[in-house]
């Protein structure tokens, strides 16, 4: 499934960014192949927001359509 | 290489020394480590061909320099350039890491290692750690880095005098083996192994400098750092149960939207009473009205007037109603600046609590369907203070594509705070059906004008990708060198455009060419807009301060319904002559003159429609 998918309070792995751009600027902050993440928030029709440990990034509802999860 | 000395053209204003450099993600603390060492007296100048400040100062016999914020060495925007050719020209590299948010941070860390140069790192935010029921494992860290990690907690100046004496253990790192075999390689044609690490990477403009091709790489080179990374993380981390400090929760609550939207109407409606009641009404009208027009204006009309005769040519353009010496000094000094210093204090309160981030989600769908997104929420915000300070900040959109939608929106359907006034003041004074009226057409046609420039324009907008820093309160000396720097760089781009719009109004005036446009657009507000033709001269008026423009119209008498068209084609009509000019810089003749023109034809159609329906 994709990321814009994934319900609140669930756990994933991210199995695939298929936007070339987004990966390399995710890899910098911590989003990239094989991470794993905990949906910690989504906003209505918005942003989902993506936690590990104390850090949190918002993933605008766009991208997320373009990183494939899978649920763990 | 003939070209190695190049790589040093970082120096610093002749100093000689050790380059020290600073290096970080966003909002790490780093600027009080800059502060700690260097202490009061600091340089900001702009870093060469870029509109990045770099601030630089002395410690000891180093030359300290600091970087922007950035999560990794490349170069995907002008910060990160700037960031990385001073990074490339570093001795040794102070790496500033938040303990708190360590997987992310480290990134860049391991990657200043892969550079080869001499690092330290300073974990800094300690004290936060603790509170968040999380130890590091400090020892472990620094033998799996092979860098002095020092535990700081700058803001309380905790750690600091250890860090000092470990400047002189900063030593290269533990790097990849692969890796490094890969750039010992590549650095035979390069100057150093950072450069070389650079063209591995496939950061296209050093690999230029060497007439190299870039090695493609970078996903591979990135996935196995961030591996790397969660390895170190995993061995040096632990978390006890300890649930979450008030920081965190505070920061869930900005988000959700039943917490959110009431916390952003509280901090918006504050705002209102800081700058649009405190600042807009007490301050300015003390440095505008008692200042500027009381003391300034007679004590400079006295000085020039025997000299050059105000009605004379010359004396029009120094000291006549729109002269340099006159408007000019009196509308930035009086009325903008106390607005400027105002806004920007505030947004950098927003950003360093780690709150302007949250909004940028919590706002980020309604922003995507007018073809922006989360983070142009900031010139939006501004743009109530300044349209022309606003449209500069659109620099920080992702695309052209939002920068031109942001450009017109802002020019369209932000009043100005200096407009806003005089707008609150008419609008008192009508029924409560034509407020409503007013605000519906603002708020449609800004609603609208995004909807179909995101439906009609070309290429695609850059979507939300945004770190949430932790919420802290922020530092009062950091939120006002950030102020100070943003409102010296405003008024160093500004006042040239407001001088030079200043000398093209009063060319028009004395050639009484605006008494033509005047007579020209009369019809049209007479026939179009069922307005008395004296609203033309106001219009003319709004273009060279919108609320003159606005003031303009509370002398013609008129009906309710004639007040409200008249408000709503002058908030929609051109921003002031200072704001065209930055659209004109910004975005160029051709773009700018569409924008100019189409805020022409909105602004009329719209006040005809209404004009027509009620």
């Amino acid at each position: 499934m994709t990321l814009d998918k994934v319900k609140r309070g669930n756990r994933f792995r991210i199995r695939r960014i298929d936007n070339k751009d987004l990966k390399t600027q995710a890899i910098r902050i911590g989003i990239y192949e094989g991470a794993v993440f905990l949906c910690s928030e989504k906003l209505p029709g918005g942003p989902i927001i993506l936690q590990n440990r104390m850090q949190e990034v918002a993933v605008g509802r766009g991208l997320a359509e373009d990183i494939e999860v899978e649920g763990i | 290489m003939s070209n190695c000395h190049d790589i040093n053209k970082v120096s610093y204003k002749g100093m000689k020394g050790k380059k020290l450099v600073l290096a970080g993600n966003p909002n790490v603390g780093k600027s009080v480590f800059f502060n700690y060492l260097t202490g009061i007296y600091v340089d900001v100048s702009n870093f060469p061909g870029t509109t990045v400040d770099i601030s630089a100062g002395k410690y000891k016999n180093y030359i300290v320099m600091d970087t922007p914020g950035i999560y990794g060495v490349s170069s995907f925007n002008e910060e990160e350039t700037v960031a990385r050719d001073v990074i490339l020209g570093a001795d040794l590299i102070l790496n500033v890491v938040d303990s708190v948010h360590l997987d992310r941070d480290l990134f860049l860390t391991k990657q200043l290692i892969d550079m080869g140069k001499p690092v330290i790192v300073a974990l800094n935010m300690m004290d936060e750690l603790e509170q968040n029921g999380i130890t590091i494992d400090i020892g472990m860290l620094e033998e799996l880095l092979g860098v002095p990690v020092i535990p700081t907690a700058a803001a309380k100046k905790t750690g600091m005098e250890a860090l000092e004496k470990a400047f002189f253990q900063a030593s290269q790192g533990n790097r990849d083996p692969k890796l490094a075999a890969m750039i010992k390689q590549t650095a035979e044609n390069t100057c150093s192994d950072a450069e070389a690490l650079m063209i591995l990477e496939d950061d296209e403009i050093i690999a230029e400098r060497y007439g190299m091709k870039t090695a493609g790489l970078r996903d591979e080179i990135y996935i196995e750092r961030r591996r790397s990374v969660e390895d170190i993380v995993n061995k040096v981390l632990k978390e006890s149960n300890k649930g979450a400090s008030f920081g965190v929760l505070l920061g869930r609550w900005m988000l959700k939207p039943v917490t959110g939207i009431p916390m952003l109407a509280v901090t918006l409606y504050l705002m209102y009473k800081v700058i649009g009641v405190f600042v807009a009404g007490t301050v300015v009208g003390f440095t505008e009205e008692t200042i500027m027009e009381g003391i300034y204006r007679p004590l400079v009309l006295s000085l020039v007037s025997p000299v050059i005769s105000e009605s004379s040519f010359i004396g029009s353009l120094l000291i006549g109603e729109f002269g340099i010496f006159t408007m000019v000094p009196i509308y930035i000094l009086g009325l903008l600046l106390p607005l400027i210093i105002g806004f920007y204090m505030l947004m950098a309160f927003l950003e360093d609590s780690g709150y302007l981030p949250r909004i940028a989600a919590l706002v980020d769908r309604m922003l995507v369907s007018l073809g922006l997104n989360g983070k142009a929420i900031i010139p939006i915000i501004l743009g109530f203070g300044c349209v022309t300070m606003a449209t500069m900040t659109t620099r920080i959109l992702g695309t052209k594509r939002e920068k031109i939608i942001a450009t017109i929106l802002l020019g369209l359907a932000i009043p100005c705070s200096a407009q806003l006034g005089v707008i609150m003041g008419l609008i008192s004074e009508l029924d409560a059906i034509y407020v409503l009226i007013y605000a519906a057409a603002i708020f449609s046609v800004f609603v609208i004008a995004g909807t179909v420039l995101n439906k009609v324009m070309p290429g695609e907008s850059s979507q939300l990708l945004i770190d949430l820093p932790a919420i802290r309160l922020p530092m009062l000396g950091n939120v006002l060198r950030k102020t100070f720097q943003k409102t010296m760089m405003f008024l160093k781009e500004a006042v040239p455009l407001f001088i030079i719009g200043a000398v093209f109004i009063s060319v028009l005036q004395y050639t009484n060419v605006l008494i033509y446009i005047q007579q020209w657009m009369s019809p049209v507000t007479e026939s179009l807009l069922r307005l008395p033709p004296e609203t033309a001269t106001a219009f003319i008026m709004g273009i060279i301060r919108r609320d003159f423009g606005a003031a303009g119209l509370t002398s013609i008498a008129m009906t309710q319904q004639q007040v409200l068209v008249s408000l709503i084609v002058m908030t929609l009509f051109v921003p002031c002559i200072a704001a065209i000019m930055v659209i004109f810089k910004e975005r160029g003749t051709r773009d700018a003159l569409a924008i100019w023109l189409g805020s022409f034809v909105v602004a009329f159609v719209t006040g005809g429609i209404i004009a027509w329906l009620i």
